[in-house]
């Protein structure tokens, strides 16, 4: 599964994204089941408001963190989240 | 002595909150204990509220709201409510028996993140058979109430021998549910399922020949539909990971308040499992005797213990040890390690014997009177 550029990402209604104090880290919960994210992961879904464009995603990334080059990164993570149901687009 | 090292003790993760042993439904293959008539106190509801804070404190995320039939709590709501205010993902664990439209808007309100519906074939004169109870048409009419109202909706159906031939049915039911996930659940054979094994244990051939459906389909629904399979580990080579490690990840919490490593642990003998009216969760998690019996490694016997696999499986699980071999230090007898393996071909053959001459004993429906006669 590829993400539609022209269109906007928001994070999955029916998941839930949440920072877990006890394991110093966010979580994405979802019916019986957890996944643990790191950092960046986590800084990426985060962005998936429903308002941005792969594009504007990757801007604001870099932005933030004041940096450049990691489209790739992005984008194959969010294939990925695609894949798992995650995130999706309209 | 089995552990009574308290090191390197992991948090939990997953409460299952068993809120009652009632239940309007009769499936002979229940996984509540056999004598479950016997335990018919109730936690108030202010001894989950403590009970679900205290174990959200340890690092407990993933909650579920089981039984019986947790509808038959009428402080269900309270309880998610306050589920969710801690930060817990709820899971309701129901047969959607007299769940109304009404209820699911008020769940929802009350913060509850999923629901997971049971049914119990895909004709409704065996689903209805099978539940002892008039429920197939409005456990369907609940899971499109589920999905309207925006939950992701899990449909659960056991698979056994009375309904394994309908595994192409109970997946285009699932299909035009809309279900997100699916659960096939193999029976697993403790409490009402054990004794009415004969009846409910497919064949090999019965077994390869739903798997093959399902995996062609999960195939075909991919990204639409997630599919959980659970294993019948009869016919597997290696058990299970039972709990994924006793006291490592999973908490139970019966009706009663008896704290218990696995829903199954009630059955074994001499735990003294300890009950949340006298002691904190942490209390229990970290100094119980019962969560710390089958911690570690140092309580094994041959083969289990120089297996390299037992940082992988366990050794299996205790209850089915216990169940088959009489002895709950045994490995477990699905695994072809065991020297009691031939435990389980005499299960497999005792039920194809069965199911071949048609000489079967009737069902033994779990419902109170007969879970007086265990007591």
């Amino acid at each position: 599964m590829t993400i539609n550029s022209e269109l906007t990402i928001s994070f999955s209604p029916t998941h839930r994204l949440q920072w877990e104090e006890a394991q110093n880290r966010n979580v994405i919960l979802y019916p019986e089941g957890m996944v643990e994210l790191n950092h960046s992961s986590a800084e990426i879904l985060k962005c998936c408001d429903g308002s941005k464009t792969l594009k504007q995603i990757i801007d604001e990334l870099h932005r933030k963190f004041s940096t450049t080059g990691l489209e790739n990164d992005i984008t194959h993570f969010l294939e990925i989240a695609l894949q798992n149901g995650w995130i999706k687009q309209p | 002595m089995a552990g009574s090292n308290n090191l390197n003790i992991t948090p939990p993760r997953w409460l299952l909150a068993e809120l009652t042993y009632k239940c309007p439904l009769q499936c002979p293959y229940c996984s509540n204990p056999l004598d479950y008539a016997a335990h018919s106190q109730e936690l108030g509801t202010e001894d989950w509220k403590r009970v679900l804070t205290q174990a959200r404190k340890m690092g407990a995320v993933q909650l579920g709201l089981s039984g019986g039939e947790p509808l038959t709590r009428q402080d269900l709501e309270e309880i998610v409510q306050h589920a969710r205010g801690l930060g817990y993902y709820s899971n309701l664990i129901t047969s959607g028996y007299g769940l109304t439209e009404e209820r699911i808007l008020a769940l929802k309100a009350a913060g509850l993140d999923h629901i997971q519906v049971s049914i119990q074939a895909s004709s409704a004169d065996l689903s209805d058979h099978l539940a002892g109870t008039q429920s197939f048409e409005h456990k369907k009419q609940v899971a499109h109430l589920v999905k309207k109202h925006g939950y992701p909706m899990v449909l659960c159906v056991v698979i056994h021998r009375e309904n394994i031939h309908q595994m192409a049915d109970i997946l285009t039911m699932a299909e035009e549910l809309g279900a997100d996930y699916l659960e096939l659940a193999n029976t697993q054979y403790y409490g009402w399922a054990h004794i009415n094994r004969d009846a409910l244990l497919p064949t090999k051939e019965q077994f390869e020949e739903a798997e093959a459906i399902a995996q062609a389909f999960k195939e075909k629904v991919a990204g639409r539909m997630k599919i959980y399979y659970v294993v019948p580990d009869f016919y597997e080579g290696r058990p299970k990971a039972c709990m994924n490690g006793w006291g490592t990840t999973f908490l139970t919490i019966a009706p009663d308040g008896v704290a218990l490593p696995c829903h199954s642990a009630r059955e074994l003998p001499g735990l003294n499992c300890p009950n949340v009216n006298d002691f904190s969760i942490e209390q229990i998690w970290k100094e119980s005797k019962a969560f710390n019996f089958f911690r570690g490694f140092e309580w094994m016997q041959e083969p289990c213990r120089s297996c390299d696999e037992k940082g992988k499986d366990y050794g299996g699980c205790r209850c089915q040890a216990y169940l088959l071999a009489g002895d709950m230090y045994a490995t477990d007898p699905v695994c072809s390690k065991s020297p009691q393996r031939h435990l389980i071909q005499q299960a497999i053959d005792s039920a194809r014997e069965t199911a071949l001459t048609g000489n079967e004993k009737p069902l033994v429906f779990r419902n109170s009177k007969n879970s007086r006669g265990f007591f």
